[in-house]
């Protein structure tokens, strides 16, 4: 089955304004920049971005929130954007803070067909109100919905045509979660090759949850918190 | 004298055992990899997806796809796995990880923490905490005792919003080392320098002081 499409523009044609989306990636880490500029080409609005954050003020989701083009985001961790906390405390934008396990199981439980999960995760908190709380063997859990979102966009690293993925280091991050939880899933990766060339042992992602694929071009992959440890000028 | 952020670090690192699987926590409890004991071995878990973090990478070969929690460049060490977000925090949640350090705004002798929000203020998000507090078996607690005003952050009752409630067993700040009892905050250590009376006048919450106070060990 082929899933090849050849450019991001075509793999998000569908996509249109009020659509539900999920966003993969870690920071600007794994994201899918093809998808992210192409729609910000085609000017679609009113988005919903599921995504564990919300970019830099000019990367990744970052390039959303400038043009106005999303109208909720739902993510755990938001810093480090400028114009997000702007919008955010102005009232423009309307967001929902959750933690990141829970972001990534509502993922995985819509990937694996199931409609909820229970979780510890922000018991006694405000994450917890007005959820259903349920004691199991003296703890307590808050029930969680599986997404329901519209699209899935993720980047891996490599994929071949039947849309088999295979993701690299911590690049790999939301990537498999939201892959399998998108009722369209379109994937970019940076080498695209025929099927029957990835080694079967080594797929994270199985085709059957990806809808299209193209291989992205001109990553950037922007890193944000460049640490290194200085190498001495005179080696003893 | 009140400890800087790395002798807070060092302080906690003298809670690892050989063993142990330990998830640091932003700030403060990164500095915390860099005082494992001589003889001790530890696994760092990375909750974006790695077992087996290692130090930064030498300048010149930084990889943009591999980074830690706090989007840093990273490597890793021999023995190391990749997975993604889900199985992350499942390792967590089933309390695979023997230790979680974190920081910390607020502490209540309640054992509850708070760590992510600012109403009107600052808004961030709690990214893995409130998942990392639910569920981790051991939490220690990184902070500086008091604000930049002076007031301190070691409380009846924490003010803001709350990250988990009843998980925190023991706080290291700059002036001393504490453990969340029934009874109160116990003072196990002080700072080197540090008076009992200082340290009583700086927490909020009860604390409980048992004999003698001894000095922390420091390199």
């Amino acid at each position: 089955m082929n899933k090849q499409v050849h450019t991001a523009e075509e793999a998000i044609k569908d996509i249109v304004n009020g659509s539900v989306l999920l966003l993969g990636g870690f920071g600007l880490c794994g994201i899918p920049e093809n998808c992210i500029a192409a729609l910000v080409k085609k000017g679609v609005t009113n988005l919903t971005c599921i995504s564990n954050n919300a970019g830099v003020d000019d990367f990744g989701i970052g390039l959303l929130l400038k043009r106005k083009q999303v109208k909720k985001m739902i993510a755990s961790y938001v810093g480090e954007n400028a114009e997000f906390e702007r919008q955010l405390l102005s009232g423009e934008l309307e967001v929902e803070l959750i933690p990141q396990g829970t972001l990534a199981t509502r993922c995985m439980a819509a990937g694996y067909g199931m409609p909820a999960i229970f979780t510890p995760a922000g018991v006694g908190t405000e994450v917890a109100e007005g959820k259903e709380v349920r004691n199991f063997k003296g703890k307590d859990y808050l029930l969680e919905y599986a997404f329901d979102a519209d699209f899935a966009l993720v980047k891996a690293w490599k994929g071949d045509t039947q849309g088999n993925l295979i993701y690299k280091e911590t690049a790999r991050n939301f990537n498999p979660m939201m892959a399998m939880a998108g009722k369209i899933t379109i994937a970019e990766v940076e080498e695209l090759v025929p099927a029957g060339e990835l080694d079967p042992n080594n797929i994270h992602t199985p085709g059957i949850y990806v809808h299209r694929i193209f291989q992205g071009a001109g990553y950037e992959k922007r890193i944000e918190q460049r640490t290194v440890r200085k190498r001495k000028a005179a080696q003893e | 004298m009140a400890l800087t952020k790395e002798q807070i670090a060092e302080r906690i690192a003298q809670e690892l055992q050989d063993g142990y699987y330990v998830n640091l926590g932003i700030g403060i409890p990164t500095l915390v990899a860099n005082f494992i004991p001589e003889g001790i071995n530890v696994v760092l878990q990375s909750e974006n997806g790695l077992l087996g973090m290692g130090p930064f990478p030498w300048e010149g070969e930084e990889d943009p796809d591999l980074i830690n929690a706090g989007k840093q460049t990273i490597t890793t060490v021999p023995g190391s796995a990749f997975f993604d977000s889900a199985m992350s925090f499942g390792m967590i949640r089933a309390g695979k990880v023997d230790l979680t350090v974190l920081g910390a705004m607020e502490v209540s002798e309640k054992g509850d923490i708070a760590n992510w929000k600012i109403p009107g203020k600052m808004v961030k998000g709690m990214g893995g905490a409130m998942d990392l507090v639910a569920s981790a078996r051991n939490i220690i607690v990184a902070m500086m005792h008091t604000n930049p005003k002076g007031e301190s952050k070691i409380l009846l009752e924490c003010t803001l919003p709350l990250t988990g409630v009843k998980c925190v067993k023991k706080i290291v700040s700059d002036l001393a080392v504490l453990e969340v009892t029934e009874e109160g905050f116990l003072l196990l250590e002080r700072a080197p320098g540090v008076s009992v009376e200082e340290i009583k006048q700086k927490t909020a919450g009860r604390l409980v002081i048992k004999g003698e106070v001894p000095e922390m060990q420091l390199a």
